[in-house]
């Protein structure tokens, strides 16, 4: 029976609740009850915390090594492609993630663009306008936050009922992506840009406001200046959100091997959902596909990464002096 | 009359910083009587930020209304008959509600199953955080698990595949052997791994961050009074959690398990590529193909290759998905929003500082920021309880 466990990872459990029991046993032996619950619990909370760790060092662990024999310079410079030789009668695929790439940032940029104004707007509505009680504020912070418990593929579905139903059938295209995308970002926009208006004080607020400045001025040179390194900051952890979500790309913008930078023409290839058709969608070319994706993922990951770092790096930069 | 306050603002905007909120009050008395004029700057702003939120709410009603409109054509048919339904993955199902209910069932189930894990493990690390670890390294791990909500679901996926699939392979031949006779773990069981168990386990990792980042958000803001009162009477820790911090973050860890439920329920990539589905109603955990399908996954799966009729069947089914995540996060939210209302009162700042927060009451903090702003050199009190973080922002600001 204790052969279930018989790996690494079997054997760290195992060892975890053979000392949590050992130790709640002693614990009620030499000191008491009470203690022995404490000391107890206390091991159950530190042991959620590193079964947390193990996925997340796991995954970082398995994208980096699965990915990254695959990166290369041409794998980020080259279009994707697979050839049929008519003499030997196989297909070769040639790995290559531009298309991919492109897709990305242009489907991610559409989206911020649409996103941010709206979003940034809307907080501003719910921290400088509206009243507390008025149905209006109530009423938009309730579906702000439902918003953001959309399913994505269910924002994906909307973009491709939308355009279907305007443009026609087969209406795969970038800037439907893009919508469904900004379906997903606008809430998590409202409510950083909301909660970091919230943070500049309304001492501030009043301050200019009784030298006579006008509510609009107040805002733009007053507010918004205070709170511009939140801003940014949570702008970008929402554009890194949305950047790695697969399902309503996939839906909304369909897959391709072909390049197109086009995003109101036709379908377009992006990093996650290359990842995702790899596996799911393979080419004849199995283990191929399978390492196209996993490249994709790794470079995913990687600008992830670095809309975060950017992130951080802006809220320190912008921090006003004293900021943490 | 218009150019007055706009030149007078320009000045006011460099000057506040130094000049005490006295220095403005000369002109009090023309103030009161320019305020009814709107000025046009004003009014652009004002009706660009209403229009935003009010375009909000129209976008989740477009949601809606296109799903719907797109839905019906397929809802309405008669699927035995129609010659693009009676073909293909949707063959064998008489009308559009056969076809979705073990949908309906496959989603709640893989979610439940995901909460199972995910809930306990989520609350737990919360209280890690908030509650346990040392202080100056609370932050690092909240930002450690944190980066599990940054990590694309894709690439959880792709890592379910080929780590957790495998991982699981000895106990599920275990618990085929041994507990066999459970219903959960009939079945032949599988061989490659591509159980709803495999499945469930990645969404539970999925779920993790906003559980935890919600119950720790309302973990930290148990009243600190309450907490240092119970451990003055003598309680150990667990005793003060158990007292202090449960009855007050209850409804909190309701609502975060319910939204960790909701984003449970929408997550696709994790159950399409590594589940081996079929629709039916199944609570078999550990075999291959009998699994139960969800909603999401079944989209990403059958639309490319979905005929016109079969892709409005498919966004019926998500049109499902969108009523019933929105349900659960409605009801998540009025529960956490209906606890916030009640403590806004006691709230005083919106920045509360870090875990455990050395800051003794609202007052004292307000009243001294009002000092600073009024230019009023900082003097006794602050100095002899030593300056809280909320006064070093606004000290080095004004």
């Amino acid at each position: 029976m204790l052969l279930i466990g018989f790996t690494v990872v079997g054997w760290l459990v195992l060892t975890a609740v053979v000392y949590l029991i050992a130790l709640g046993i002693l614990s009620v032996v030499v000191e008491n009850r009470r203690k022995a619950t404490d000391r107890l619990v206390r091991g159950l909370v530190t042991v959620a915390f590193l079964l947390a760790l193990i996925p997340l060092v796991s995954t970082l662990a398995t994208v980096i090594a699965q990915g990254a024999s695959q990166i290369s310079w041409s794998y980020i410079t080259s279009v994707g492609a697979s050839t049929f030789d008519p003499n030997t009668l196989t297909v070769t695929q040639t790995p290559g993630a531009l298309q991919a790439i492109v897709g990305t940032l242009i489907i991610t940029g559409i989206a911020a663009l649409i996103s941010v104004p709206i979003g940034l707007f809307t907080s501003i509505y719910l921290v400088e306008y509206a009243l507390p009680k008025q149905w209006l504020a109530r009423t938009v912070t309730f579906l702000v936050d439902v918003m953001t418990g959309i399913p994505s593929i269910v924002a994906g579905l909307f973009a491709f009922s939308l355009f279907s139903i305007i443009v026609g059938p087969k209406a795969f295209s970038g800037f439907s992506a893009s919508v469904a995308l900004s379906v997903l970002m606008i809430p998590t926009v409202v409510r950083a840009c909301e909660e970091m208006l919230r943070l500049v004080p309304g001492d501030l607020r009043e301050a200019s406001l009784a030298l006579g400045v006008s509510k609009f001025a107040t805002i733009v040179k007053i507010v918004l200046p205070t709170a511009i390194a939140g801003l940014i900051t949570g702008i970008m952890l929402a554009v890194a959100r949305i950047i790695g979500e697969t399902a309503p790309i996939f839906l909304a913008a369909s897959f391709t091997d072909n390049f197109n930078a086009n995003p109101f023409e036709g379908p377009m290839q992006t990093l996650p959902v290359l990842a995702y058709t790899g596996y799911a969608f393979p080419g004849k070319d199995i283990a191929a596909s399978n390492a196209s994706a996993w490249g994709a993922a790794l470079l995913l990951v990687i600008l992830v990464v670095i809309l975060n770092l950017i992130a951080r790096i802006v809220a320190k930069i912008f921090a006003p002096k004293g900021m943490r | 009359m218009q150019s007055a306050p706009t030149s007078s603002s320009g000045s006011a905007v460099k000057t506040s910083s130094t000049t005490p909120l006295g220095g403005g009050g000369s002109n009090d008395s023309t103030a009161t009587k320019r305020s009814t004029r709107v000025r046009p700057g004003d009014f652009i702003f004002r009706g660009l930020s209403t229009g935003s939120a009010v375009l909000i709410m129209v976008i989740l009603a477009g949601v809606a209304l296109f799903l719907i409109i797109s839905a019906i054509p397929a809802i309405t048919a008669d699927w035995s008959t129609n010659s693009q339904l009676n073909t293909g993955p949707t063959a064998a199902f008489p009308n559009f509600w056969a076809y979705v209910g073990p949908l309906i069932w496959g989603t709640l189930w893989s979610a439940a199953i995901a909460l199972l894990f995910g809930a306990p493990i989520g609350i737990g690390i919360a209280l890690f955080i908030s509650h346990y670890a040392p202080r100056r390294l609370a932050s690092i791990l909240g930002y450690l698990v944190d980066l599990l909500a940054a990590v694309p679901s894709i690439v959880f996926g792709l890592w379910g595949i080929i780590v957790i699939r495998p991982f699981l392979l000895p106990l599920s031949d275990w618990l085929s052997a041994n507990l066999g006779w459970i219903p959960l773990f009939g079945g032949p069981v599988t061989t490659t791994g591509s159980t709803i168990l495999a499945g469930a386990l990645v969404l539970a990792v999925m779920i993790l961050p906003i559980i935890t980042s919600i119950s720790r958000e309302i973990f930290l803001q148990t009243p600190r009074l309450n907490e240092e009162a119970a451990l003055a009477l003598g309680a150990t820790r667990w005793e003060m959690i158990r007292l202090a911090v449960f009855p007050y973050a209850k409804s909190g860890i309701v609502s975060a398990t319910l939204l960790g439920l909701g984003r449970a329920l929408g997550e696709t990539m994790a159950i399409a590529l590594i589940i081996s589905p079929a629709i039916l109603v199944s609570v078999r955990l550990i075999t291959e193909g009998q699994n139960s399908q969800t909603i999401a996954a079944n989209i990403a799966l059958n639309f490319p290759i979905a005929t016109t009729l079969q892709r409005d069947a498919l966004i019926g089914t998500g049109l499902m998905l969108f009523v019933i995540s929105l349900a659960v996060n409605s009801i998540a939210r009025l529960i956490v929003n209906g606890k916030r209302g009640k403590r806004k009162k006691g709230k005083d700042k919106p920045s509360t500082p870090g875990p455990l927060s050395t800051l003794p009451s609202g007052d004292f903090a307000s009243a001294t920021a009002i000092d600073v702003v009024a230019g009023t050199p900082r003097i006794g009190v602050s100095d002899i309880e030593g300056p809280t973080p909320e006064e070093d922002i606004e000290g080095a600001r004004y």
